[in-house]
C-alpha cells in the first residue's frame, strides 16, 4: 500500500509572487521524510501541493508512476494530520476515526473493526465516545493520527502536528508518531520548523529556505557535513568565524582566530580564499595545559547540568560559545584566560558567502 | 490555476449563478424599477420633474431634513443612554443584572410604533400619567406629540442596540489592558478616555449606524406620534397609498433620494469606523467590581430607571389588554378578556400568517446565508464578490423603499405577486439577509479551513464535506442569529404595510390596523400576544445558544 513520491520541477506562485521556483525531490517507499525550514520557506506550501489543497503552477507530481497533478484531493488516498488537528467538533472520537471509512462505503463490520483497531493503536479506546472538546491537545492529535491512518492511505502527510503541544508532550508524541509509522511502514512526509524534532523522527530531511531545497540528507549528514552555511546554522548551534584557506605545498588548512589550523579533508581543488568557518560549540575543547591553538577570555558561563556553556571572547574580538562536559571542579571564572583546541576533523569550511562547502566531497574525516 | 479552470462547471459555480439570479430578480431589478419609475413621467418620457418638485417645494425637502434631524437626535440620545449603561454594567456589580439584560432586549424587540402607541396611552392628551399629574399636582405635562415624542420613543426603542453592541465590545477587552494602564499610572477617568473608549469605538460607531438607519427608516412612530412632524418614510407611504391622490413616481423619487442619503451615511460611518479597527480577543474579561457608597446608589438608580422606562410601554400594554372596553373598544373601568375576544377575528388569520411568513423567510434566509457565506469565505472570485456586495445592499435600503420597489416590480409583468404572502416573505428575506450573512461569514471565518480539508482528504466529496462538516459546525451560531432575525420579522411594519392585503395580514399589521381604527383594547391584546411570542423566542434563543446575553 505504500508508495514512493516523485516531484519534478515543481513551481508555486501566488499571483506574481513565486513561492517555489523549481523544486525536485524523491521520497522513497516507506520512508519518514521531513521538510524542515524556517517559517515562510515553502515547506507547508509544498506539502499542500502534494495533498492537493494548493494549485500546482508547474512541474509534475507522481505517486509511483501515476501523475497526480489533477487528481481530486479526495481521491489521492492520503492521510493528513493538521497543525490544529482539524478534529470534527460535532462528532465523537469514534465518529471522527470512522468518518473516512464511511466515505469509502465499507461494510459496517469492517468500519467497526478498523475503527477499534486504530483507536487501540493510538491508545484512545477508552475515550471513543467522548466529544473532542473534552480531549487534551495530545489526545486530539492521537485521534487525528488514527483518523488519518484508518483509511489505509498510501501516504501520510503531517503539517507541524506537534507545534501546538507543550514541550514534554511534544517529545512523547513524536515517539508515538515514529513508532506507529515504523509499525505500519507508510511513506510519510512531515513538515516542521523544529530541527530537533526533525532529527528525532526522520529517515531523511530536506532543509528548505526561500522555496529552495538547501540539502537533503540523513540527520547525521545534515549535522556533521552541512552543504552550506545556512544548513550549518539552522541545524543545531554553531559558531561562524571569519577565516582564510591557505595552501602550502601539499599541506592545506585554514587561518582562523589568529591561528593556523591544518586540515586533512579540504577540497583539493579549492584555491586560497577568504572562508567562513563553522565550529560547533562542542568542537572546541578547553586545553588544560594551555597548549590549544586559540586563546580567549571567558565572559560568562551557564551551568546546565550535564554541560557547561562558556561564552568566550577571542583575541580577534569574535565571540563564541563553547560547550564542555561539566566537571566536578570549579567552573572557570569570568575574565579568566583560556586556551582552546579545535577538533579539526569535525569542523566545516564554506566559501565566504556561505553558499558551498569547501570540504572534500567524498572524504570522511 | 490554468488546469483548474479547464474543469467543467462545478456545483458551487451553479449555486453562485443561481444566487446571483435571485439577487438580480428580487433586488437589483426592483431597485432599477424604482429608479426608472422616478425618472419616467406619466406620459412615458424621461424627466427629472419629480426630483425638481421635491427639491423646489420646501414641504418635501423638509421631510428629509426632519428625518435627518430626528435620526441624529435619536442616535445621540441612544448613545448617551446606552453607552454608559453598557459601561456600568460591564465594570460594576449591579443587582439583578441578568434580569435587567433580558428586559433590555425585550424592550428593543417590539415594533417601534407599538412603543409610540403605548407612550400616547401614558403621556398623550388623555394619557394615564398626563391625567394623573394634572389631577393630583395640577402639573401640565409637556406635549408628547411631534419631534420630542418621536425622539423619545425611538431613543427608548433603540438604546438597547447600543447597549448590546458596546457590552459585546467591552467583553473583548482584556482585563490585563486595564491593569497595565493602572500599572502605568493612568487614573480611572483618563483610562476611560484613553483606553476603553478607543477600544470600544468600533462597536459604538457600528451601533450608531444601526440606530441611525433604523430611526431614519422607521415609519410607524412618526405616523402615530409625529402629528404634524412629517418624515420621508411617511411621505413615501402617503404618496404611494395616497388618501387624496396617488403618485407612484413621486414616491419612487423620494425613495431614490432616501437611498442616496443612507448610502452617504453608510460610507461616512465606514470611514470613521476604519480608524478604530483593532483585533481583540480577551483571555480574561474585565472583572466587575462592587461600587461603594453613593456611586453604588447612583449606578443602580440610573440602570434601573433606564430599563424600567424602556420596558414600561410593553408592560402597560399588557395591563391594558386586560382592561374592560366599551363597544367602540375604548377603555372603561374594570377588567375583562373582551379585548382578546375582539382581537380573535384578526388573530385567527394573522397568527398563522405571521408564523408562516416568519418561518419560511427565516428558513430561506438561513439557507441563503450559509451558502453565500461559504461562497464568500471559501471560494472568493469575481461573481461571489458581487454576491457579497449585493447582499449588503438591503442594509442601506429603508424598509418602506423595499416595499415600494417590490410592488412596482411585481404588480404586472411576468411575475405578479402583489397581495400575496409570497411577496411579504420576499420582503422579509431582503430585509434580514444582510445581518444573517454578516454573522454567518464571521462564524465561517472562525472555522479553520483545515477541518474541511481533513474531510476531503478522508475521501469525502466537496459537497458531502459541506453538508457533513461545514454546515453542522456553523449551525449553532446561525440558528441563534436566526432566532433574533425571527423576532425582527415578527415586528416588521415598514415594508409589510406597503405589501399587505387581507390575505397576508400579520400580527404587527393587526396592531396597526386596530390602532388606526381606535380599537385600543384589541390593539393591546394583539401587542401582548406578540410580546409573548417574542419572549418565547428569546427563551429558545438562550436555550439554543447557551448564552445569557444577546449580541446582535
Amino acid at each position: 500500500m505504500s508508495i514512493n513520491i516523485t516531484i519534478k520541477n515543481a513551481v508555486k506562485k501566488y499571483g506574481d509572487t513565486v513561492i517555489i521556483p523549481d523544486l525536485s525531490l524523491e521520497i522513497k517507499k516507506g520512508e519518514f521524510f521531513t521538510l524542515l525550514g524556517p517559517s515562510g520557506c515553502g515547506k507547508t506550501t509544498l506539502l499542500r501541493m502534494i495533498a492537493g489543497f494548493n494549485s500546482i503552477e508547474g512541474g509534475d507530481f507522481y505517486f509511483n508512476d501515476t501523475r497526480i497533478n489533477n487528481l481530486d484531493p479526495a481521491k489521492r488516498n492520503i492521510g493528513m494530520v493538521f497543525q490544529n488537528y482539524a478534529i470534527f467538533p460535532h462528532m465523537t472520537v469514534r465518529g471522527n476515526v470512522a468518518y473516512g471509512l464511511k466515505n469509502r462505503k465499507l461494510p459496517k463490520d469492517e468500519i467497526n473493526t478498523r475503527t477499534e483497531e486504530f483507536l487501540k493503536l493510538v491508545r484512545m479506546t477508552e475515550y471513543a465516545d467522548r466529544m473532542p472538546e473534552r480531549l487534551s491537545g495530545g489526545q486530539q492529535q492521537r485521534v487525528a493520527l488514527a483518523r488519518a491512518l484508518a483509511i489505509h492511505p498510501d501516504v501520510l502527510l503531517m503539517d507541524e502536528p506537534l507545534s501546538n503541544l507543550d514541550a514534554k508532550l511534544r517529545v512523547e508524541m513524536r515517539e508515538v508518531i515514529r513508532e506507529i509509522q515504523r509499525k505500519i511502514g507508510i511513506t510519510t512526509v512531515y513538515v516542521t520548523h523544529d530541527q530537533e524534532e526533525a532529527m528525532a523522527v526522520s529517515d531523511r530531511i530536506a532543509v528548505m529556505s526561500g522555496g529552495v531545497i538547501q540539502q537533503i540528507g540523513t540527520p547525521r549528514q545534515l549535522y556533521q557535513r552541512p552543504a552550506n552555511l545556512f544548513v550549518a546554522t539552522f541545524i543545531g548551534h554553531t559558531n561562524v568565524l571569519k577565516g582564510r584557506l591557505y595552501k602550502n605545498g601539499n599541506e592545506s588548512g585554514i587561518l582562523v582566530a589568529n591561528a593556523k589550523v591544518p586540515m586533512q579533508n579540504l577540497d583539493k581543488q579549492a584555491a586560497e580564499q577568504p572562508v567562513a568557518v563553522s565550529i560547533r560549540p562542542e568542537e572546541f575543547f578547553i586545553a588544560e595545559n594551555n597548549d590549544g591553538v586559540v586563546t580567549g577570555v571567558v565572559e560568562h558561563s551557564t551551568f546546565l547540568g550535564l554541560n557547561t556553556h562558556y561564552h568566550i571572547r577571542l583575541q580577534t574580538g569574535e565571540k563564541i560559545e563553547v560547550i564542555q562536559e561539566s566537571s566536578i571542579e570549579d567552573i572557570i571564572e569570568p575574565n579568566s584566560k583560556v586556551s582552546l583546541g579545535i577538533k579539526t576533523g569535525k569542523i566545516n569550511v564554506f566559501t565566504e558567502d556561505g553558499a558551498t562547502s569547501l570540504l572534500d566531497k567524498g572524504g570522511k574525516s | 490555476m490554468t488546469e483548474a479552470r479547464r474543469r467543467p462547471l462545478d456545483l458551487w459555480q451553479i449555486v453562485s449563478i443561481m444566487i446571483m439570479l435571485i439577487y438580480v430578480v428580487f433586488l437589483i431589478v426592483p431597485l432599477f424599477s424604482i429608479l426608472k419609475e422616478s425618472v419616467v413621467s406619466s406620459d412615458g418620457e424621461i424627466s427629472l420633474q419629480y426630483f425638481v418638485k421635491f427639491f423646489s417645494e420646501t414641504y418635501y425637502l423638509r421631510t428629509i431634513l426632519n428625518s435627518f434631524k430626528l435620526s441624529l437626535a435619536a442616535t445621540a440620545f441612544a448613545l448617551l443612554i446606552g453607552t454608559p449603561l453598557a459601561y456600568l454594567n460591564s465594570f460594576f456589580e449591579i443587582r439583578g443584572r441578568s434580569v435587567m439584560q433580558i428586559l433590555i432586549v425585550i424592550s428593543s424587540m417590539s415594533a417601534p410604533f407599538v412603543g409610540a402607541y403605548a407612550w400616547i396611552l401614558l403621556l398623550g392628551r388623555s394619557g394615564l400619567i398626563t391625567k394623573f399629574m394634572w389631577d393630583v399636582f395640577k402639573i401640565d405635562m409637556p406635549n408628547i406629540y411631534g419631534f420630542s415624542g418621536v425622539v423619545l420613543v425611538l431613543t427608548l426603542q433603540l438604546y438597547p442596540l447600543v447597549f448590546m453592541y458596546v457590552s459585546g465590545a467591552l467583553k473583548n477587552i482584556d482585563n490585563s489592558l486595564i491593569e497595565a494602564s493602572q500599572n502605568l499610572g493612568v487614573g480611572t477617568f483618563k483610562r476611560f478616555f484613553q483606553i476603553i473608549l478607543p477600544l470600544s469605538m468600533t462597536s459604538i460607531l457600528a451601533s450608531a449606524l444601526l440606530v441611525f438607519m433604523r430611526a431614519l427608516a422607521d415609519f410607524g412612530t412618526p405616523l402615530l406620534i409625529g402629528e404634524g412632524y412629517r418624515t420621508f418614510p411617511v411621505e413615501i407611504y402617503k404618496q404611494y397609498v395616497g388618501e387624496s391622490s396617488q403618485n407612484h413616481s413621486f414616491a419612487a423619487a423620494i425613495s431614490v433620494i432616501a437611498i442616496l442619503i443612507t448610502t452617504i451615511v453608510f460610507a461616512v460611518q465606514k470611514v470613521a469606523a476604519n480608524r478604530f479597527s483593532f483585533k481583540m480577543n480577551a483571555l480574561n474579561s474585565i472583572e466587575r467590581k462592587k461600587a461603594k457608597g453613593l456611586l453604588n446608589v447612583v449606578i443602580h438608580l440610573y440602570s434601573y430607571l433606564v430599563v424600567l422606562i424602556g420596558i414600561m410601554p410593553q408592560v402597560y400594554l399588557i395591563y391594558c389588554s386586560f382592561r374592560k372596553t366599551n363597544a367602540f373598544g375604548n377603555f372603561v373601568d374594570g377588567y375583562s378578556l373582551d379585548s382578546y375576544k375582539r382581537a380573535w377575528s384578526f388573530v385567527r388569520t394573522a397568527l398563522p400568517n405571521t408564523l408562516m411568513i416568519g418561518g419560511i423567510a427565516i428558513a430561506t434566509v438561513v439557507l441563503l446565508s450559509i451558502l453565500i457565506a461559504y461562497l464568500v469565505v471559501r471560494r472568493p472570485n469575481a461573481l461571489n464578490n458581487m454576491i457579497d456586495t449585493s447582499s449588503m445592499l438591503p442594509y442601506i435600503i429603508p424598509g418602506s423603499v423595499v416595499g415600494i420597489a417590490l410592488v412596482i416590480t411585481f404588480s404586472d409583468g411576468p411575475m405578479v405577486l402583489t397581495g400575496t404572502i409570497t411577496i411579504m416573505i420576499i420582503a422579509m428575506c431582503i430585509r434580514r439577509i444582510p445581518y444573517t450573512i454578516r454573522s454567518s461569514v464571521a462564524i465561517l471565518q472562525q472555522i479553520p479551513v483545515t477541518t474541511e480539508e481533513a474531510s476531503i482528504s478522508l475521501g469525502a466529496s466537496k459537497l458531502k464535506t459541506f453538508f457533513k462538516v461545514t454546515t453542522p459546525m456553523m449551525a449553532s451560531g446561525i440558528v441563534s442569529g436566526a432566532i433574533l432575525s425571527w423576532v425582527t420579522i415578527l415586528t416588521e411594519l415598514s415594508a409589510s404595510i406597503m405589501l399587505y392585503s387581507a390575505k397576508s395580514q400579520t400580527l404587527t399589521l393587526s396592531i396597526y390596523v386596530f390602532i388606526s381604527r381606535g380599537t385600543d383594547g384589541a390593539a393591546c391584546a394583539v401587542a401582548t400576544i406578540l410580546t409573548a411570542f417574542t419572549v418565547l423566542s428569546l427563551a429558545i434563543f438562550m436555550k439554543v445558544s447557551g448564552k445569557r446575553d444577546i449580541i446582535l
